[in-house]
């Protein structure tokens, strides 16, 4: 009986590997990282800095083999920056933490991971650069949109994604608040009336940045997207000049990516040293060059000097001013049952000035 | 197999051939077009691209994870698929549907509670967790937690493709073989697996496609760093966040051809069967 | 329910094998979650799981996934019936292309899906234009669901019919029954296990899923929400209690349903004598 031969082989050889292959596949990967000439690290980030990261690694890699001799490898990982911070939170194994708001290193420094001071540890606020947000419009601006209230009139389509789940969305929604309130001589009723319009206009809400660029992009839906100035230019360059245009509006704000060494992982790894100096280089010339080559607006004034041509200005405001930080406007705007919840209550109800859904 | 006879219950040519267009109609708008969408995505800057992206570093460093989990996930399957569809087909017992339904839950759990639970378990904030990582075992963010995130997702599939296969099959054979003096062990291999070989076979083909393929909970439990954790779903998820759209898709395609290999392995085996028995 | 001696050995082996993988796999690491809501007193359990915006997604989730768990009920007899009963041209490939909504990561199918259905896609273009927009539907959830949950119903019908043969149908045929009296007297109740195995997997597998469907969902709260989404909402708030108070719902709620399937699935295979052979 060939068969019954065959399924037994099969069934014998399905229970060997089963156990060397679960061993294996459980060995010890806590690689003891400072050891003699090399080292590893691991950069954990959100999205939209794969391509600024690949380039710093390898700079940063040559400045710290002229500085110590030793080799750097970093590692990158990348995704929405709180699915990483939780990441980092349920021990992913990052040295440092470059994500898109405040707010999820906060939560790293809330679980005990490193220092709830670490916005003073490097200069503006741990932020080496910054960015914005920005329209991106199809070719030759067919519909004319050059400011926010241009996106809520009749027949515009909006794309942003959803800023439950990005950080992203989350810059462009208070960007968008924070030009109403300027324009109402601010007036919270008549923002929260501009913002509950303009998510009317949106006939999507992708859960990420990247997600909304390619519903807008590849799919050809929407007039405008609501994007990351970085994001914008990167998505133009790649996917075709003639075929988009950014038009930026007259207020925006001022998106703030900001970065910290995990010293809870550091001090296990024996990294510090080498976490502290990638972060701190982050700001030299060089480092800032490389970030104006990937589209975000460098802190040093000598490198934003010679890149304005690609960076025009605007006026900027900051979360600070506006929303008194970000976990003010989180409890206020994002949190469950927050503004943004309630501009979708469901048209009959009464809106409800406290939290949502503990209605009956 | 099937033996070229007309016999009474041999459905008329009309009703043949408008069933047979009908399927192959549905098939087409349902899963043919979007399977099309991703080829000739995959293949929109030409072959050379295509085969650039396929043999990417990255790339086949995330074909090795991928087939690693598989190698792991689907022998686990194969010994408790077995087992299960063993002991629920051919006895009743008090909490039986209960079991079965268990053994379907995998299948309700949403990917992302399923990737979830190990971190809940092994993860820096559980009980475990912390004692773990201290001493260097790492499972979540780690091959291992990748592992066992797809074996939850397909506990199911080799279990619930034997059970109705054993269930139609009956008790007879295995008890004549019993009376005619077999051992258990002789019984199971010579007489109930042969029988069920083609929904063992089933079974399996779908555990690993799904174990090759799965996305949600894994993306949970990666970590995603690049050239480790990252299995063939999470490294097209980044070519596609990198607007390499047909890069995303031509590494997609190694996943239908996976899928494909497992297939030509089951028609090998039926073939084989089919000449044993002749 | 007389226990007597079983002629068939293995049971504790097998049992406690598949009892064992159970609690190892799937009810262990089930039970953090239900620990980690427990972390929320009941009334912001409640709140968690049963705001306006909750109960809108759970409608639309459990709604699409029933229409479409429904929909691959015909759709996957019809596959199996041709797979197993005819032979043209392509059968095989037909056969073997079935399963590849397993093998295609979820998201590859949420973006080839859309791109077929989205309003400038292949067909949801001349859709649109008829008025029947697809994608940011629940229509556009439905379809997905339906991709997904197909190759469910076919796999669990093919075996069976394939064991079935002809032969109860010929002597169905000889004893004088008209061709739809022998399907609808003989190879549908014999089906009708498989196909409720099927349509239960199926469903299962839609109330869960998330990768293929938030392409094509929209996710409008309210109204193009899936209750999935909702619990990675919850997450990226970092409230694990809350994500996981909905998972538990949803949980608990296929849990049942499933239950129920497979006991009407256990009571029809009964009736038309399936497993007669078991210990009566």
């Amino acid at each position: 009986m060939r068969v019954a031969r065959f399924t037994r082989t099969l069934l014998t050889t399905a229970i060997l590997p089963l156990g060397a292959a679960l061993l294996g596949a459980c060995a010890k990967t806590g690689t003891p990282s400072a050891t003699g000439g090399a080292v590893e690290i691991l950069n954990v980030s959100y999205d939209p800095t794969r391509e600024l990261y690949e380039a710093y690694d390898s700079l940063f890699a040559g400045h710290w083999k002229a500085k110590t001799g030793q080799t750097v490898t970093v590692h990158q990982s990348h995704g929405g920056s709180s699915k990483q911070a939780r990441a980092v939170i349920d021990g992913l194994e990052a040295d440092v933490a470059t994500l898109g708001l405040a707010y999820d290193i906060d939560a790293i420094a809330a679980a005990g991971l490193t220092d709830t001071a670490w916005a003073t540890k490097f200069p503006n606020h741990s932020t080496p650069y910054t960015s914005t947000i920005v329209f991106l419009v199809r070719a030759g601006n067919p519909k004319g949109i050059h400011d926010w209230p241009d996106l809520v009139r009749p027949g515009i389509t909006v794309i942003t994604p959803n800023p439950k789940t990005s950080g992203g969305a989350r810059w462009a929604y208070l960007a968008a608040w924070g030009n109403a309130l300027g324009r109402n001589r601010g007036d919270s009723a008549a923002a929260r009336a501009f913002i509950t319009q303009l998510y009317a206009h949106v006939p999507t809400l992708d859960p990420g940045a990247r997600g909304a660029t390619t519903t807008f992009v590849e799919r050809g839906i929407g007039d405008v997207l609501l994007a990351w100035e970085n994001e914008a230019l990167l998505a133009t360059h790649k996917l075709g000049p003639d075929k988009f245009a950014i038009v930026i509006p007259s207020t925006s704000i001022r998106a703030e990516p900001p970065v910290a060494v995990v010293d809870r992982i550091v001090d296990r790894r024996g990294t510090r040293a080498v976490a502290e100096e990638y972060l701190r280089y982050l700001y030299s010339p060089e480092a800032q060059e490389v970030a104006a080559r990937n589209y975000y607006r460098p802190t040093d004034s000598a490198v934003a000097a010679q890149y304005a041509a690609q960076f025009p200005h605007v006026a900027l405001f900051t979360i600070d001013s506006v929303f008194h930080g970000w976990h003010a406007a989180q409890t206020t705007h994002f949190a469950d049952g927050g503004i943004f919840d309630q501009i979708y209550q469901p048209k009959a109800a009464p809106q409800p000035a406290v939290v949502a859904g503990t209605s009956p | 197999m099937s033996r070229r006879r007309v016999r009474p219950t041999d459905d008329p040519a009309v009703v043949r051939w408008v069933l047979t267009a009908l399927a192959l109609g549905v098939f087409g708008v349902l899963v043919g077009l979007p399977v099309a969408v991703v080829v000739a995505g995959a293949l929109r800057h030409g072959v050379e691209a295509y085969l650039r992206a396929i043999t990417d570093p990255l790339t086949v460093d995330a074909l090795q994870l991928t087939l690693l989990v598989v190698a792991v996930a689907v022998p686990v399957n194969i010994v408790f698929g077995v087992a299960a569809a063993w002991a629920l087909a051919k006895f009743d017992f008090p909490g039986r549907a209960a079991l079965i339904t268990l053994i379907d839950l995998p299948f309700a759990v949403s990917p992302v509670i399923s990737g979830l639970v190990f971190v809940l378990l092994f993860g820096g904030r559980s009980l475990i967790g912390p004692w773990l990582i201290a001493h260097g075992w790492h499972i979540v963010f780690a091959p291992a937690g990748i592992i066992l995130a797809t074996v939850f997702v397909t506990f199911p599939f080799v279990a619930r493709e034997l059970l109705p296969a054993l269930e139609a099959a009956g008790r007879t054979n295995e008890e004549a073989a019993l009376v005619c003096g077999a051992t258990g062990w002789q019984t199971f291999w010579r007489v109930t697996l042969p029988n069920a070989r083609g929904a063992l076979l089933a079974g399996v083909a779908l555990a690993t496609a799904r174990a090759a393929g799965e996305f949600g909970a894994v993306s949970v439990v990666s970590g995603h760093i690049r050239g480790r954790t990252n299995t063939l779903p999470l490294h097209i998820e980044i070519l596609y966040n990198e607007y390499d759209f047909s890069g995303a898709l031509a590494v997609a395609t190694l996943l239908v051809a996976l899928a494909l290999v497992t297939l030509a392995i089951r028609w090998a085996v039926d073939a084989h069967a089919a000449r044993d028995a002749a | 329910m007389r226990r007597r001696r079983d002629a068939l050995p293995g049971l504790s082996l097998t049992l406690s094998l598949t009892v064992g993988g159970l609690l190892l796999f799937i009810v262990v690491p089930l039970t953090t979650v239900v620990a980690t809501s427990a972390h929320l007193t009941a009334g912001r359990f409640w709140a968690a799981v049963a705001s306006p915006r909750a109960i809108a997604s759970y409608r639309l989730s459990f709604g699409a996934s029933l229409v479409a768990a429904a929909a691959c009920a015909p759709l996957g007899l019809l596959f199996a019936w041709v797979l197993t009963r005819y032979r043209f041209p392509g059968r095989r490939l037909l056969d073997a292309l079935i399963d590849l909504p397993f093998a295609l990561p979820t998201a590859v199918s949420g973006i080839a899906l859309t791109t077929v259905w989205a309003q400038t896609g292949w067909l949801g273009r001349p859709l649109a234009r008829a008025g029947v927009p697809v994608a940011f539907t629940a229509a556009g959830v439905t379809l997905a669901l339906i991709f997904i949950g197909l190759p469910f119903v076919v796999r669990a019908i093919m075996p069976v019919l394939d064991a079935l043969g002809h032969e109860p149908e010929e002597a169905g045929a000889v004893l004088g029954a008209s061709r739809w009296q022998t399907l609808a007297r003989i190879t549908l109740p014999t089906l009708l296990p498989a196909v409720l195995t099927g349509v239960a997997l199926a469903f299962a597998r839609a109330l869960g899923e998330y990768g293929s469907v938030v392409f094509i969902a929209g996710n409008l709260p309210l109204r193009t929400e899936i209750a999935p989404l909702l619990i990675m909402t919850k997450l990226e708030e970092y409230d694990y209690a809350g994500a996981t108070a909905v998972a538990v719902v949803l949980l608990a709620a296929s849990f049942l349903l499933l239950l129920v399937l497979n006991r009407a699935q256990a009571w029809t295979a009964e009736r038309t004598g399936m497993t007669a052979s078991r210990i009566g």
